[in-house]
């Protein structure tokens, strides 16, 4: 065990630095120039030396694996740069937009999995029947559903129709920052969380339904239905357990998707999170802050995929002896 | 479609109509692919008359006349999501055959050659699953500057991964087979060996993939214009329409959302439909079903 995480680390390590570099050689390559970026609207006020100026203060006239070797000591000091947008240091805006898309992603984490759960069980406890066809049926459309697209329709019926929720923005407009409440921040966050969630379904339900019909065709299951089990007993006493912990893993295992999903749905409701930061610093030309967000992303899918292995692991020892083979 | 226990009830169900599951599978792959190809043939053919301006008939709801009613600058919706969904075809197009390419090439290689080698592909494949897909296309979008090259340059590069793992696992299988063992004990070149004896078992997967990476490669192209860093504003794109369309929510104006967006659903669901049927029908695990 101590041997895998070790292992899993150094991995971490050099897929990191990897990430980083080529991110920074794929920015460096970009047409969008830094300076111009930074100068933005002033361009007419700013004259050729100064424009030197600039670039000499941020190193950019030095060759390439030089800036890239500055820019990741920088990182590992702690020092992400500052954001060009916002004016100020881009690990304090990835801080602050983190709480906000954690919040959101969390909360749209643990609806899709109860919900996407109930589905498969209640798809694989009547398997065969319509019940099973509907929730098949309504998971695979899910699956193939723009997320985008789902957020507006929301967006369209409960906060335009409905007028249940507020149409943007992660806080009421016109309250000053320190007076916004929880509840306020709750009705902000339900119904991207609510988008988010409900595209997220359709892999935990179809996943937890495969298993629960596998154990259902076991034949200690056909052992315990001989000795006059009802469905619902069975279901408690040898269907969860082993249904559980998978779908667990699942869950941790699709923070990519539920990340790239975040960005649409913040974008959707302008709900200011980590991936609206992403999109914004795209479209603008902020270098510094675009490559924070993908570190960050980073690090989240890999923690996710980390604590998913380790479950895995946890409950089914067979796998060390197939991971030569994968 | 695999468990045995869904068969009775789907013979049941289609013995009315006098047919097999076989000849059901061959219809439903026909009728996909004639729904996709007019699509793509019927863009090419629509009257451009609805894309023109007409100031007398904005913002209109559905109609019979305009079925999906009219935007703000009077042009059809029906005409511009049409428009929209092929040229999504031929950009899931672009990026699907270079991911495929890539794939096999990388699958072939990694099965083929020395344990380092198959150490670096997985590690290449993994760092690219590293990063979330749509922030990756987002970075390579931006570096491409925006436009049709920097989507098509992102949705291939994110999507070979996946595929490259899937084939690369088939390899492996095959190449511990005993005809290839014999064939290469033989002295038979490691080129002969991947075009004679692998790449015939792999042609369903391929196919199969091929097809299947659609439905991504078009819903991220979506969603990636939808962003902001895709095809330009000017294009009939469905990512462009649905972005636009969110200016006019408030005021009421549902169908400029609901239609397009509804549309690239059943297609997309419509090439994972072609796609599992046609895995059906080649995949050899599943052909006698």
């Amino acid at each position: 065990m101590a041997l895998f995480l070790c292992g899993r680390v150094l991995r971490l390590l050099t897929l990191l630095v990897a990430v980083s570099l080529l991110s920074f050689l794929l920015l460096s390559l970009s047409p969008i120039d830094p300076v111009r970026a930074y100068v933005g609207a002033d361009m007419l006020r700013v004259g050729p030396e100064q424009w030197a100026n600039i670039a000499a203060y941020w190193g950019l006239d030095r060759p390439l694996h030089e800036r890239f070797f500055r820019w990741g000591a920088a990182i590992l000091r702690g020092d992400w740069g500052v954001s060009m947008i916002f004016r100020r240091p881009v690990l304090e805006i990835i801080g602050e937009r983190a709480v906000a898309s954690l919040a959101l992603m969390l909360t749209a984490w643990i609806f899709s999995g109860i919900f996407g759960f109930a589905l498969g069980v209640g798809a694989a406890m009547k398997q065969g029947t319509w019940i099973d066809r509907v929730i098949k049926w309504y998971c695979l459309t899910l699956a193939s559903t723009p997320s985008f697209w789902f957020g507006l329709l929301m967006l369209l019926t409960f906060a335009v129709w409905l007028g249940w929720f507020p149409v943007g923005l992660g806080v009421p407009a016109g309250v000053l920052a320190h007076e916004v409440t929880l509840s306020d921040r709750l009705h902000h966050l339900l119904l991207p969380a609510l988008t988010l969630g409900i595209t997220g379904v359709a892999g935990v339900a179809l996943h937890t339904r495969q298993k629960l019909i596998e154990v259902l065709q076991s034949d200690y299951v056909l052992f315990a239905k001989a000795r006059g089990e009802s469905d619902l007993q069975l279901l408690r006493r040898h269907g969860l357990r082993n249904i559980a912990l998978p779908a667990i893993t699942l869950q941790f295992a699709s923070f990519s998707e539920l990340f790239g999903g975040s960005v649409l749905a913040e974008q959707v409701f302008s709900y200011p999170g980590l991936g609206q930061t992403a999109v914004q610093a795209g479209l603008r030309g902020d270098v510094p802050l675009l490559l924070g967000v993908v570190i960050f992303s980073a690090l989240f899918v890999f923690a996710g995929n980390l604590t998913a292995e380790l479950l895995y692991r946890l409950i089914d020892p067979r796998l060390k002896l197939k991971e030569r083979y994968l | 479609m695999s468990d045995t226990q869904s068969l009775p009830i789907a013979n049941r169900r289609f013995s009315r109509l006098h047919i097999n599951r076989r000849q059901r599978t061959v219809i439903v792959i026909a009728l996909a692919a004639v729904f996709l190809l007019s699509l793509l043939v019927g863009a090419q053919f629509m009257d451009e008359a609805g894309l023109s301006t007409s100031l007398t008939e904005r913002n209109l709801p559905p109609t019979l006349a305009h079925p999906f009613g009219t935007d703000w600058l009077g042009r059809d919706m029906l005409v511009r999501t049409v428009k929209g969904l092929s040229l999504s075809l031929v950009i899931g197009l672009f990026a699907a055959v270079p991911s495929v390419l890539i794939a096999l090439v990388l699958a072939l290689a990694s099965g083929l050659g020395n344990k380092h080698l198959d150490a670096a592909i997985t590690w290449l494949a993994d760092l690219f699953l590293a990063v979330p897909h749509l922030v990756l296309i987002i970075l390579i979008a931006f570096v491409f500057g925006g436009g049709t090259t920097g989507v098509i340059a992102g949705v291939t590069l994110t999507h070979w991964p996946t595929l490259t793992r899937l084939l690369r696992a088939e390899v492996l299988q095959l190449r511990s087979a005993e005809f290839v063992l014999v064939s290469l004990r033989f002295g038979r070149s490691r080129w002969w060996v991947a075009t004679r004896h692998l790449l015939p078992h792999l042609k369903p997967q391929l196919l199969v993939g091929f097809i299947l990476l659609f439905p991504h490669a078009i819903l991220h192209e979506a969603a990636v214009t939808f962003l902001g860093f895709g095809l330009s504003p000017h294009r009939p794109a469905i990512g462009i329409i649905l972005s636009e369309s969110m200016r006019y929510l408030s005021a009421g104006s549902w169908w400029l959302a609901f239609f397009p967006g509804l549309a690239l659903l059943i297609m997309v669901r419509t090439f994972d439909v072609l796609g599992d049927n046609l895995r059906l029908l080649i995949d050899p695990r599943s052909a006698q079903e």
